[in-house]
């Protein structure tokens, strides 16, 4: 049985109330039988400077890809995974991180590509849990390994490939989820980041730029309330809930965010994650790019 | 290589996979703060570009000793990792002493596996800065006592 669901009115106005929690709710629950609670950061020493207790870590670096490969672990990857982290299919994952999220997106969505079926997300992430002033700490926990079946990972509904995002240009929408300037081709990577990975800058011929901060509060990287995020992407951007849309930004972190935004927020059906990017897209040979 | 850094490496060599990071860590927590003539004049510090959180360091560059000094925030273990082991390898060091330090020398630190690339080049940009630095100091100070 899954854990219950957060009943705060502003998450019960989002399509998919049952993928977001408050902090509120994260520690009034924490310890609740079937319920881990995961970490995924950039910085991967920042969980080791204090975690929500009971908190797993997971790298999106180290844990979610294959370590040859540009790919993501496979199904005996992923299993062992979970079992480590003592998770069974039937457990309900929280996931928080820095950066408003991104890699616990990440790691969400990754998640999803192997069915995982109970994913959630903590509404404003590590930094507005520490900012609340809630518990902390360095012990890391052991669970018992736990028993995860083998579960095939599913490429097709919510990834896309570069074949695929090029036999989208003109069929269907392309979302750039990278800051302004990278989506223009002035800069390569972010701003204040170095300026490095791709060998051409612009953007995919006719994606729309909706930076992946626009959906979240300026103030403490809460997700904006279900009609601001409807007035943004269905009112300003002109996006339908029946679009075929596929989001992109530099290595598909990013993008997570968006996908979660428009999958789960807003509930929208057909929403597929570009996880290959502008890292991809720009180095690639004779692919269309627009300035 | 100075000795106090070649140290370090070892340290980190000889340390087994699973606890290197925490090794990091303990550098991290041991970044001394900046003293109050930087945390008075902040604009004086350089911004490390290279790296993806906000990282600053100075360079006094004295004829027998360089003193280094470095501004990470807490939510930046990895960096404020990476600083700290610069600045006790470093720090104190002779002019000589820091503009022979190889480029590569972490290289040897075992830390490539388990953090990310863009990680390793803010970190080489640490030390290229460092560096850039000290042979701009030194050549004034060759100017000026000549």
């Amino acid at each position: 049985m899954p854990v219950e669901y957060d009943p705060d009115p502003k998450i019960a106005a989002y399509a998919h109330p049952e993928r977001l929690v408050t902090t509120e709710w994260l520690e009034a629950h924490l310890g609740d039988p079937g319920l881990v609670v995961a970490e995924s950061d950039e910085d991967v020493l920042l969980y080791h400077t204090g975690h929500i207790p009971g908190a797993v870590k997971i790298d999106w670096h180290l844990d979610l890809n294959d370590p040859l490969t540009r790919d993501y672990v496979d199904a005996g990857g992923f299993a062992a995974l979970m079992s480590a982290k003592g998770i069974t299919p039937d457990t309900t994952i929280v996931f928080y991180g820095d950066q408003s999220n991104w890699w616990a997106a990440y790691a969400l969505w990754v998640t999803s590509l192997f069915g995982h079926a109970d994913v959630r997300l903590l509404d404003g992430g590590r930094k507005k849990w520490h900012d609340e002033g809630r518990p902390l700490t360095t012990d890391v926990p052991s669970p018992s390994p736990a028993d995860y079946p083998l579960a095939e990972r599913d490429d097709e509904r919510i990834r896309a490939y570069r074949e695929q995002v090029l036999a989208h240009i003109g069929n269907g929408a392309l979302v750039d989820v990278r800051s302004p300037g990278e989506y223009s081709g002035e800069l390569l990577h972010m701003p204040d980041y170095p300026q490095e990975g791709a060998l051409r800058g612009g953007h995919i011929p006719t994606a729309v730029n909706v930076p992946w901060r626009r959906a979240a509060d300026e103030a403490d990287g809460t997700f904006l309330p279900a009609d601001r995020l409807r007035a943004l992407y269905e009112g300003e951007i002109g996006l339908d809930a029946r679009d075929d849309i596929i989001a992109y930004c530099r290595i598909g972190e990013r993008s997570s965010h968006t996908w979660f935004v428009l999958t789960y927020l807003l509930g929208f059906d057909h929403v597929r994650n570009y996880d290959g990017s502008w890292v991809e897209w720009g180095n690639a040979v004779r692919v269309p790019i627009e300035r | 290589m100075r000795d106090a850094l070649h140290d370090i490496v070892e340290e980190f060599a000889g340390t087994p996979r699973d606890l290197r990071l925490m090794l990091l860590l303990e550098f991290a927590n041991a970044l001394p703060p900046l003293p109050d003539h930087l945390v008075q004049d902040h604009d004086r510090m350089e911004a490390v570009e290279e790296c993806q959180a906000p990282v600053f360091l100075a360079v006094d560059v004295g004829p027998d000793a360089v003193r280094l000094y470095f501004d990470a925030p807490p939510e930046s273990p990895t960096t404020r990792g990476f600083a700290s082991v610069l600045h006790q390898g470093l720090d104190g060091a002779t002019p000589e002493e820091v503009l022979a330090t190889p480029n590569d020398f972490f290289l040897s630190m075992g830390l490539e596996e388990l953090v990310t690339p863009l990680r390793m080049r803010g970190r080489a940009g640490m030390l290229a800065r460092v560096k850039r630095r000290v042979a701009g100091g030194a050549e004034r100070t060759s100017r000026e006592t000549s």
